[in-house]
């Protein structure tokens, strides 16, 4: 992997990775922030340091965003590092898109609560269509865990 | 064992790039956008990307390049027109006949 020293000033603008085999796919810009979407359902967004070809992520000044319908909240957490298996997704966030989108910032303890609502309701929907499916014979695995895959669905 | 059926369908995609393909996640997500590489282990590199189903993923709307994991992939949606489907299963068929022996 190729690790780039945060303190010396970034003016490497890309980096291409070369496994001693073939060549890893990756072509990335390392001024823009990076969006990576978790297994377990999480999405984490910030600047990108390090990357191989099992996609193990340094991640610097990262932030958790929850999104809960139009309106998202960001926790700081740091710098981050993510074992490869549990990334599904990395993105380059465009920085004019991002100014674009509709989606409204409200604060942390704001979000944490419009997700626990939001979760409470699915899991209460989930209970109805469970016993439902139940009464007539048929049993469903539980969505709110992951599936055999390790993929979690609701985000 | 299965390092030559990877190199395949490696080879395959190698082919494909530069086209509009749709990738379908094991979590559902669909990605629709232009395959710009891919490597052995068949993580895949989409640019300009746009997710196909309606917005229920509001994070990806700043996204324009994305890297995508081999092992999260479920599907590979790609152009009928662009694929030799023939030339597929026969390269496929010997494939696995080399394997048995």
């Amino acid at each position: 992997s190729l690790f780039i020293n945060p303190q010396q000033k970034c003016t490497v603008k890309t980096i291409v990775i070369a496994s001693n085999i073939q060549s890893f796919c990756c072509l990335f810009e390392l001024t823009e922030k990076h969006l990576v979407l978790l297994r377990d359902g999480r999405t984490l967004i910030g600047f990108l340091r390090s990357i191989d070809q099992f996609a193990n992520l340094v991640l610097q000044q990262t932030v958790e965003r929850i999104h809960v319908g139009k309106r998202y909240g960001d926790i700081p957490r740091g710098i981050f590092i993510v074992r490869g298996e549990n990334v599904v997704l990395l993105g380059e966030i465009d920085l004019e898109k991002e100014s674009d989108t509709s989606l409204q910032q409200v604060c942390i303890e704001d979000i944490l609560e419009e997700q626990r609502l939001q979760q409470q309701s699915r899991q209460e929907a989930e209970k109805t269509k469970h016993l439902a499916l139940k009464e007539r014979g048929l049993v469903m695995p539980r969505s709110d865990i992951m599936d055999e895959y390790g993929v979690q669905h609701q985000y | 064992m299965c390092i030559s059926v990877l190199q395949l369908f490696y080879s395959f995609f190698k082919s494909l790039v530069g086209k509009d393909v749709v990738v379908e996640l094991k979590n559902d997500l669909s990605i629709c956008g232009t395959l710009h590489s891919v490597d052995q282990y068949l993580n895949i590199k989409l640019t300009d990307i746009s997710v196909t189903d309606p917005e229920k993923y509001p994070h990806m709307l700043s996204v324009k390049n994305c890297f995508i994991r081999g092992s999260v992939v479920r599907y590979v949606q790609l152009p009928a027109d662009e694929v030799d489907t023939q030339l597929l299963q026969d390269a496929a068929r010997k494939e696995a006949l080399q394997q048995k022996q």
